[in-house]
């Protein structure tokens, strides 16, 4: 029998659809610790990003920052931060927030840039309080790229957290450190393509909801550009 | 009344824009402060509703210094007009119009049957409320912009160059729609341009600034036409290039009127 | 200290192979993103669908890529090509972006009057388009060079020796210095790379400053 239909019944033995070391376990796993790293990170980087964003200060450390933090070696990163804290769910986590805050915090505050400043300026003009310029103006016209922020991240940490079942945290990065380690080619495989597959739907998802964070308005624009 | 007293503006860059400016702007007239780009105008302009702080000196309206105001409340209580209309991309243009009056608290039923009102009165199609600002020509845009900022209906209302970006065709409309207005409305309008022949056409009151904010002359514009203070007066309306200079011509029976190099702008009505 | 003076030979060997593995699909990606980013800005059309294929492709998380190539190619799992085609994937992924919009922010005029003025099409591509794109092709290569030098390491999962070997083996020995040696390596070759492409684009490209832009790591 060839690998990849080894792949097609691993994938489809009723078997590796319980339990806690069943498919579904193991998605929800990966769901929950990508949605966990991603809200903890969004909740200090997106207002960090906005404030920067709306001010203007701290917006030449935010960019050393953010592409410092690009360099680092994600890898790297997991395997210190599990040395020093040990196994569990706090290093892996950690670490996933560490490397989620970047994204996000570059689309918070490019997007508040990418406002015109002139429609900013009549927004105060107007009679808009800050807190009505940032709510009411810039953060609906920063959308999109926020939203792209997000969806950056999402991915990210999706990739990372696959990595990190290295050091032993649970998820469908399992199936792949798992049958790599005992040769299982086909628990590897299909849970590579499990892996893959989620990246590409949550992609999917996050690619719609960025069409629409653009409303009505930018695709009328857009109809109009082209 | 807006009155500025002893107002100097000195920009963090240390762009010194304005320098000890004292004017009275009186009531239901348009005033237009009119200069080359760094005379320090829209700093003036701004000053009103306390987008710029002066550096020093006051600014009173209704004898009331705007400086124990604040801010935002003052910002609601007067209209502002800008180039590029500044009107919000992600709302659509009755929510343009009624940005103020909503922040204001009005209901939101009534703030929309107000700002269908104001649309109309300043020439728009009931049609284009429901569209966004950019399916709009720029000429529409800038008719928006001035809904905007008569919607609360406000005794006062700031202009910073507001025709300056649609082409001349549209630009000479909204001008003549302006005059309307204010033949019916009566507001204290402050204008900014850098074109006199704009400034002479909608003043009342003509401020012309040389740098810093250094009032080379007010007047009417006949004030100024008939007695310019000095050179740069009479270079920057055009006195000196035979421009405004006009003689009368008989030709073909009747009176012909011809500027300085002789070419035909008018005839005279009989 | 001692660790890495004791073990200089070896995360020299590491960097060098971390290096050659970077490098290969930089160059890889880049020549093969070229034609293809030309061709997508000259057909409005199938733009579309080939930055999409493009973003797809980047979508795809690395571990298991690394994984599910060796099946696809008929390679041994510890072929680094796979890691190396992998990630040459990646870096033809971002770089047709890149070179589509590079191209495209060649003004219209001026491919206009080196036609008027007689450029053949291939003079006109090499001696017009491909200066003036330049700028924005630097940009999306120094983002594709940083995230391929962090992606290299991800290969020592699998058993492609790389500085991230140090990661691996620093992680099963609990042994801390052995991977920040190995962060440090890394984050030093991604910068050295870097300096390296700047400089080159300021040789090539004497009459523009530098553009920047972002991409992602893992």
């Amino acid at each position: 029998m060839s690998v990849a239909s080894e792949t097609v019944d691993w994938l489809t033995d009723s078997a590796n659809w319980s339990g806690d070391e069943g498919i579904p376990h193991r998605l929800l796993e990966h769901v929950y610790y990508t949605g966990l790293a991603v809200g903890i990170a969004a909740l200090v980087a997106v207002p960090l990003g906005l404030w920067i964003g709306h001010t203007g200060r701290f917006r030449n450390v935010a960019i050393l920052v953010t592409g410092s933090m690009r360099a680092l070696p994600t890898l790297g990163v997991l395997s210190l931060v599990a040395i020093y804290s040990g196994i569990g769910l706090t290093a892996p986590l950690v670490a996933l927030i560490v490397l989620a805050i970047p994204p996000l915090l570059a689309g918070a505050y490019s997007g508040i840039e990418s406002v015109d400043p002139r429609t900013v300026d009549a927004a105060r003009a107007m009679g808009m309080t800050e807190w009505q310029v940032l709510l009411r103006v810039e953060v609906p016209l920063a959308l999109p790229l926020l939203v792209g922020g997000v969806r950056s991240a999402v991915l990210q940490v999706v990739a990372t957290a696959t990595v990190a079942a290295y050091i032993s945290l649970g998820g469908l990065g399992r199936y792949l450190i798992d049958g790599l380690a005992i040769r299982d080619y086909p628990q590897m495989l299909g849970g590579s393509v499990l892996v893959i597959g989620l990246a590409l739907v949550l992609d999917g998802v996050f690619a719609s909801i960025q069409h629409l964070a653009l409303g009505e308005r930018s695709r009328v624009e857009a109809a109009r550009r082209t | 009344m807006i009155e500025f007293t002893s107002v100097s503006k000195t920009f963090p860059d240390g762009t010194q824009a304005v320098e000890d400016f004292s004017l009275v702007l009186p009531s239901r007239t348009t005033t237009v402060f009119v200069g080359s780009s760094g005379c320090g105008k829209t700093t003036l302009l701004r000053m009103v509703n306390r987008m710029v702080e002066p550096t020093s000196g006051s600014i009173a309206i209704d004898d009331a210094d705007i400086a124990s105001r604040n801010p935002v409340e003052l910002r609601r209580s007067i209209g502002y007009v800008m180039q590029h209309a500044g009107l919000l991309p992600h709302r659509k243009v009755i929510d343009n119009v009624a940005t103020v009056l909503l922040l204001n608290g009005v209901p939101k039923k009534e703030a929309h049957r107000r700002s269908a009102e104001m649309m109309e009165i300043v020439g728009l199609d009931p049609s284009l409320a429901g569209r966004y600002p950019s399916q709009l020509s720029g000429g529409q845009q800038q008719r928006v912009g001035v809904a905007r900022g008569l919607v609360t209906d406000p005794n006062i209302l700031l202009m910073d160059e507001p025709f300056g970006a649609v082409d001349p065709i549209v630009r000479a409309e909204l001008q003549q729609e302006l005059l309307r207005l204010q033949r019916d409305l009566d507001k204290t309008i402050v204008f900014v341009t850098h074109d006199i022949d704009e400034a002479f056409l909608l003043g009342d009151q003509v401020v012309i600034l040389q740098k810093g904010g250094r009032i080379a002359q007010v007047g009417s514009p006949a004030d100024i036409l008939a007695k310019p203070a000095n050179d740069f007066v009479r270079n920057f309306v055009g006195l000196d290039r035979g421009k405004r200079t006009l003689r009368i011509q008989q030709h073909e029976g009747r009176s012909i009127v011809v500027d300085e190099t002789g070419k035909a702008t008018g005839v005279l009505a009989e | 200290m001692t660790w890495f003076l004791d073990n200089f030979a070896y995360v020299w060997e590491l960097t060098v192979k971390h290096l050659v593995l970077s490098v290969i699909p930089l160059v890889v990606g880049f020549v093969v993103a070229l034609p293809i980013g030309w061709f997508a800005s000259r057909h409005r059309r199938l733009r579309g669908s080939v930055l999409s294929v493009g973003s797809l492709i980047y979508t795809i998380p690395s571990l298991p890529l690394f994984l599910v190539l060796p099946s696809i190619m008929g390679t041994k799992i510890l072929d680094p090509l796979n890691v190396i085609v992998a990630l040459s994937l990646y870096a033809a992924a971002v770089m047709v972006r890149s070179a589509s919009d590079a191209f495209d922010s060649v003004p219209a005029e001026v491919l206009d009057a080196s036609k008027a003025t007689g450029f053949s099409e291939a003079r006109s591509f090499f001696r017009v388009q491909l200066p003036l794109a330049g700028p924005v092709l630097l940009a999306g290569l120094r983002v594709v060079s940083v995230s391929t030098v962090s992606l290299v390491s991800i290969g020592a999962l699998v058993g492609v020796s790389s500085l991230g070997s140090l990661f691996t083996d620093g992680s099963r020995r609990d042994f801390g210095t052995e991977i920040i040696i190995g962060i440090i390596g890394v984050v030093l070759i991604a910068l050295v790379l870097d300096t390296l492409l700047v400089l080159a684009a300021r040789l090539l490209m004497p009459w523009r400053s530098v553009v920047r832009s972002s991409g992602r790591s893992v």
